[in-house]
């Protein structure tokens, strides 16, 4: 498997506290990976430092590499804002601009120069498609975005993630504020998405991982305890503890 | 010992009521009051017109005119040093500790006595390029920096952590998130701050009494700015205090009084507009 984004003795710390304990990974392109563990195991902590957003973390301290495509993301010449780009983020409560939905969309493309007005519409309206909700807001573009539901909402945010052609989507617990519906809308936009772009996924929900993700990695106390093919973590996970969390013993 | 319980509330109770009409009576004595002594006098030529020992006659056009030169020379002062300084400090600056000392300066210096600012300024100002409106502007700029910064970097925190991130995720740039997602988030309360500034040029006299003087001369903004004038609140101590025109000088406070209404009434919209287009 050719890996797009590979971790080599990663850590981190926030202030005093050690959050993620000497993590090698490497993931793979074209797929998707969830990292399941329990709250504040550091999987989240991972998941933002592979697109530097942590870097908004005034107390954040970080030894060890992160390599996207062969390139270290922390390395001197590596443009942090072009790293965003390629690797592009949903966050867990839907947070779409106060703006109308085809501004939000525009945004990325706009903010890396892309002003020509008919090549905007047209990725404004390939990225709403390619999030499914093209159907659902053609004929109210120039409303605002606030005024849609939570579920149309994140999939309104992913199109607007996806409208800068990145590479690598980070999705961190993309349906944990959402409904049954728009959670199973997202995970098959999710199993869709694989075809093009590389997912990683956070998420707490073990029958969500084993739906959707090829790969999955367990984290405990900042440390990467196991990591293999979904099938083979929750059918016979090597490590005691990795079948404790999936058999609900703690977590 | 019924009887003692009830005559107590009832004497606490006529004690409220008594305390409640008091304030009401003042508050509309003193508005009936200044607007039957002064609307009389409030005429198109008293509005209209500059003073003339000639014709015998006082016209505060000038002093309206002084009025709102030195309410736009202050805003264009203050409001870049004020929204600047708000941005770089709740944005930028890494160091909390120096940047909560600057806040708590900052929040003094809003409640220091005005005539201390018009001392200084007149040090400072007019003493190097003379009394005029443009060292009042300058001294009410000093005097309004630190009410309009810290009303914009209190709006700046209100605009959500999660729209930043969003704008930093797409890759934006620090300065494209500000100007592009932040900005526009606190608008309404720059706006604000604005308005109570205006509030407060519009009702201040001691620190220009200092700085900007008490001419009534009919002038255009540019050469308004380099000369002494006064503005209605000055012009009314003036009436008042040394030419004994009680008349022009109620007409001036009922005019000052309709002015601050409409200024708080335009803040109460603002902030209703903004808030009704949020949510829509």
């Amino acid at each position: 498997m050719s890996s797009i984004l590979t971790a080599e003795d990663l850590n981190l710390w926030y202030g005093e506290t050690h959050a993620l304990k000497n993590i090698n990974m490497e993931i793979p392109d074209k797929s998707i990976t969830a990292l399941i563990g329990p709250s504040g195991c550091g999987k989240s902590t991972f998941l933002k430092t592979l697109n530097r957003m942590n870097d908004l973390i005034p107390s954040v301290k970080i030894t060890g590499n992160v390599t996207y495509n062969g390139h270290s993301i922390f390395d001197k010449d590596t443009d942090v804002n072009t790293l965003r780009r390629n690797v592009g983020m949903v966050f867990q409560k839907p947070n779409p601009f106060p703006m109308s939905i085809y501004d939000n969309v525009a945004y990325g493309p706009r903010t890396h120069g892309f002003e020509n007005r008919v090549k905007l519409d047209e990725t404004v309206e390939q990225a709403l498609r390619d999030a499914a909700i093209w159907e659902e807001v053609k004929d109210r573009l120039k409303k605002n975005a606030l005024g849609l539901s939570g579920g149309q909402q994140q999939r309104l945010c992913i199109a607007r993630a996806l409208a800068v052609r990145p590479k690598v989507l980070l999705m961190d617990e993309p349906t944990s504020a959402l409904d049954p519906i728009s959670t199973s809308r997202i995970e098959e936009l999710a199993l869709q998405l694989k075809e093009k772009y590389a997912i990683i996924i956070v998420t707490h929900n073990m029958q969500q991982a084993v739906r959707i993700s090829d790969h999955t990695a367990f984290f405990l106390l900042g440390e990467l305890i196991e990591y293999g093919k979904t099938e083979d973590i929750f059918s016979q996970p090597q490590d005691q503890r990795t079948e404790d969390y999936i058999t609900g013993r703690f977590g | 010992m019924k009887k003692k319980r009830k005559l107590y509330v009832f004497l606490v109770r006529a004690a409220m009521y008594a305390c409640t009409a008091l304030t009401v009576f003042l508050l509309f004595f003193l508005l009936g009051y200044v607007f039957i002594k002064g609307i009389p006098h409030i005429t198109w030529e008293l509005l209209s017109t500059k003073p003339s020992y000639l014709a015998d006659r006082i016209g505060i056009l000038p002093d309206i005119l002084n009025t709102i030169y030195i309410i736009l020379a202050t805003l264009v002062i203050v409001l870049p040093l004020g929204v600047g300084a708000a941005i770089y400090l709740t944005e930028y600056a890494k160091n909390r500790k120096t940047v909560a000392v600057i806040e708590y300066a900052a929040e003094t210096l809003s409640g220091i006595p005005s005539v201390i600012y018009g001392l200084v300024g007149m040090l400072l100002f007019s003493n190097n390029f003379g009394t005029s409106l443009l060292a009042g502007a300058l001294t009410l700029a000093i005097m309004n920096l630190p009410t309009v910064m810290r009303t914009t970097q209190e709006s700046l925190k209100t605009v959500p952590q999660s729209y930043r991130e969003g704008a930093f995720g797409l890759g934006a740039g620090k300065w494209r998130v500000i100007r592009t997602v932040v900005l526009p988030g606190c608008v309404d309360g720059i706006i604000t701050g604005c308005i109570l500034s205006v509030g407060r040029i519009l009702g201040e006299s001691a620190a220009l009494l200092f700085t900007a003087g008490f001419a009534h001369v009919l002038n255009g903004i540019l050469t308004g700015l380099t000369s002494p004038g006064a503005t209605l609140t000055v012009a009314l101590y003036v009436y008042a205090k040394e030419e004994g025109e009680f008349g022009v000088a109620f007409a001036i406070a009922a005019i000052l009084m309709i002015l601050t209404l409409l200024i708080n009434l335009s803040a109460t919209l603002v902030g209703k507009y903004f808030a009704k287009r949020r949510n829509a």
